[in-house]
C-alpha cells in the first residue's frame, strides 16, 4: 500500500487519550480530567432545541449561519468588549471553535509558514497548525509568571517564515488569563512583523478576577486578528457543536469558502439553540460562572493547603498546580494517582513541555467530589513522603 | 453578602469556612454576619429537603392538598385574622392571600385523605367568615421549592476529555 498522509501519520495521538482509556475501565473514579462543564445545557436552551426539531428546522442554513445568530454574536461582542464586527461580512458560525481554528489556519497559512504557539496550550493547537501545512513553533511560558506570555520571548521565536501567533485566553490547561499588557505587546509585535493573530476565546465568559479582553478590540489588532468563540463552555453546550469566527472581511470570506465546501453549515438545531442562549440564558450563564468561581476558590485553597503550589487560575475551570514537590514527573504522578487513589487528572506535559511538573485539574465537578478528591490527593502525597 | 444568603438557601449545610472561601471573605466576618441574620430573623431556620416517598414508600406518604378558601373580609382586618387563625394549625403548611376566585390558598398535610378531609370539614370550613372551600389533592410531586423529585440524568461526560 502507498503511504498515508505524512503529516497526519506522524502526528502523535493526544496524550489525554491514554488516560481516558485507563480511567474508563475503573470504578469509583473521581474525575478531575474532564474538559467540559458538569452542568447540562440550561433547560430553556434545550427546550428551544426540542421546539426546533418539532417544527422541522432540520435543514441546511446559509453557509455563514443564521443571520439572527450572527447579529446577536456581533451585538454581544460590541456590548461586552467593545469589539466591532459586521455580522454579514465578518462573522460566520462554525461547528465549534475546533472547526473555527481549522478554518482560520487553513485560510492564513501557506505551506511552511510558521505559527508561534505559546505553551502549555490546548492539545489541538499544534496538530491543527501542522494539518494546515504550517509549522508550529513553541514558546514557553512560566508558571512563576502565572503563564503570562512574554512578548520578548515570542519575538525571539519570530523568523521570516512566521505568519501568525496563536493564543488562548483564558487558557486550557492553565486557567491563565493574559494580562492586557501581554496582549498589547503581542499586537505591537504583530504590527512590527506583519503577523496575524489567532485568539481562541472560548472561555471568555469564564473570567473571575478581571473582565475579559477581546483581542479584536485591542487597538491595532482588528485588521490582523481572528477571534474564535463559541457556546460550549459558558452555555454548557459542548455536544451541540456550535461556535463562531469573527475576523476582517477578507479572512472571514475565505473561511466561509472552506466551510461551504467542507461543512456546509453548522447544525441548524444547534444554531437555533444558540440564538436562545444569547437571547434568554444570560442569567443561567451568570449563575454557572458564579458557581465555578466558588468552586475555584475552595479547590485552589484546598490544593495549597495540602502542599501543592498553584498559580492563581483567573479563568476557565482548570487549576494547574505544580507537583514538583512530589519528586515525580507529571505522567507518573497522574498514573499513580489514578491507580492508587482513583482520582483522574491530566498530566501537564501533554499540553507542552512547560506543562511538565504540573497536573491539570478541572473543577467542573460537584463540590463534595472536589473535596473528596483533595482528601485523596493529600493521602497520595503522604504516601510518597 | 446577599450571595451568602443565596448559597445557604440552596445548601444550608455549607460550613462558615467554606462559605468564606467561596465568597472570598474572612471567616469571622461571615460568622458574625450569619449570627446577625439569625438574630434579626432574616434566617428563620435551617431545614432539609426530604423526599418522603423514598422513606415511607408512595403508599404510606402523607397526603398533601391545596385548599382554596373563600373568606368574607371584615372591616379593619380584611382577611388577616382568618388567615392567621388558619395558619396556626400544624396541618397547614402554607397559607397565602391570593387573587382569583378564592381569597386564601393553603397547603394542608395529613396522614391520609380522610385526615385531610376531616380537617377541612371540621376545622377549616367551620371558622367564622369562611364561606367556601375547594380541595385539590396532590397526586404526585414533580418539583417543590426549586427541587425536582425525578431522578437526575446521569453524568454523560467521558471521564477524561481535552
Amino acid at each position: 500500500m502507498k503511504p498515508l498522509n505524512d503529516v497526519i501519520a506522524s502526528c502523535p495521538p493526544s496524550g489525554i487519550r491514554r488516560f481516558f482509556d485507563i480511567a474508563a475501565e475503573m470504578d469509583d473514579v473521581i474525575s478531575l480530567g474532564v474538559g467540559e462543564p458538569d452542568f447540562v445545557t440550561p433547560w430553556r436552551i434545550r427546550e428551544a432545541g426540542i421546539y426546533a426539531l418539532e417544527h422541522g428546522y432540520t435543514t441546511y442554513t446559509s453557509n455563514a449561519g443564521l443571520p439572527e445568530l450572527r447579529r446577536l454574536i456581533c451585538g454581544e461582542l460590541e456590548k461586552r468588549y467593545a469589539a466591532q464586527y459586521a455580522w454579514d461580512t465578518e462573522c460566520l458560525i462554525t461547528t465549534g471553535v475546533s472547526e473555527g481554528l481549522d478554518l482560520a489556519l487553513r485560510v492564513l497559512l501557506n505551506p511552511g509558514d510558521e505559527v508561534v504557539v505559546p505553551e502549555p496550550c490546548y492539545v489541538a493547537y499544534e496538530p491543527c497548525v501542522s494539518f494546515a501545512g504550517g509549522t508550529p513553533v513553541r514558546v514557553a511560558t512560566r508558571w512563576e509568571a502565572d503563564f503570562a506570555i512574554d512578548p520578548a520571548t515570542v519575538e525571539a521565536a519570530i523568523t521570516p517564515r512566521t505568519k501568525a501567533i496563536l493564543i488562548g485566553s483564558p487558557a486550557n490547561p492553565t486557567g491563565a488569563v493574559q494580562p492586557r499588557a501581554a496582549l498589547e505587546g503581542l499586537v505591537r509585535l504583530a504590527e512590527k512583523h506583519d503577523l496575524y493573530l489567532i485568539s481562541d476565546e472560548i472561555y471568555d465568559r469564564l473570567t473571575y478576577d478581571d473582565t475579559h479582553v477581546c483581542l479584536g478590540a485591542v487597538p491595532g489588532a482588528r485588521e490582523r486578528t481572528v477571534v474564535l468563540g463559541g457556546f460550549s463552555k459558558a452555555q454548557a453546550m459542548t455536544g451541540w457543536r456550535v461556535g463562531w469566527i469573527c475576523a476582517p472581511q477578507a479572512v472571514a470570506e475565505l473561511c466561509v469558502r472552506v466551510h461551504q465546501y467542507t461543512m456546509l453549515c453548522a447544525p441548524h438545531v444547534s444554531q437555533i439553540a444558540a440564538v436562545e442562549a444569547l437571547k434568554e440564558a444570560d442569567g443561567d450563564v451568570r449563575e454557572m460562572v458564579a458557581d465555578y468561581d466558588r468552586r475555584r476558590r475552595v479547590f485552589v485553597k484546598g490544593l495549597r493547603e495540602i502542599g501543592l503550589e498553584c498559580p492563581e487560575p483567573g479563568g476557565a475551570f482548570y487549576a494547574f498546580p505544580s507537583i514538583r514537590s512530589s519528586g515525580l514527573d507529571s505522567e507518573t504522578f497522574a498514573e499513580r494517582l489514578l491507580h492508587e487513589e482513583s482520582v483522574a487528572v491530566v498530566p501537564g506535559n501533554v499540553f507542552g513541555p512547560s506543562g511538565e511538573g504540573h497536573i491539570r485539574c478541572s473543577y467542573a465537578t460537584a463540590l463534595p467530589q472536589l473535596e473528596e478528591a483533595l482528601v485523596r490527593i493529600d493521602r497520595f502525597l503522604g504516601s510518597l513522603r | 453578602m446577599r450571595e451568602i444568603l443565596e448559597l445557604l438557601e440552596r445548601d444550608a449545610s455549607l460550613s462558615h469556612d467554606t462559605l468564606a472561601t467561596m465568597t472570598g471573605r474572612p471567616v469571622a466576618e461571615v460568622s458574625a454576619q450569619i449570627a446577625a441574620w439569625e438574630e434579626a430573623g432574616v434566617i428563620r431556620r435551617y431545614k432539609a429537603v426530604v423526599d418522603w416517598e423514598k422513606v415511607d414508600g408512595a403508599e404510606a406518604t402523607e397526603v398533601t392538598a391545596f385548599i382554596d378558601v373563600a373568606v368574607a373580609p371584615a372591616r379593619g382586618v380584611g382577611f388577616d385574622d382568618v388567615a392567621e387563625r388558619i395558619s396556626r394549625f400544624d396541618e397547614v403548611r402554607s397559607c397565602y392571600l391570593v387573587s382569583g376566585g378564592h381569597d386564601l390558598r393553603c397547603t394542608v398535610v395529613g396522614s391520609n385523605i380522610r385526615a385531610v378531609s376531616d380537617f377541612v370539614s371540621r376545622k377549616l370550613s367551620t371558622i367564622d367568615r369562611v364561606t367556601a372551600t375547594a380541595t385539590h389533592f396532590v397526586l404526585h410531586t414533580h418539583k417543590r421549592d426549586g427541587d425536582t423529585f425525578f431522578e437526575p440524568e446521569p453524568d454523560h461526560r467521558l471521564r477524561v476529555t481535552p
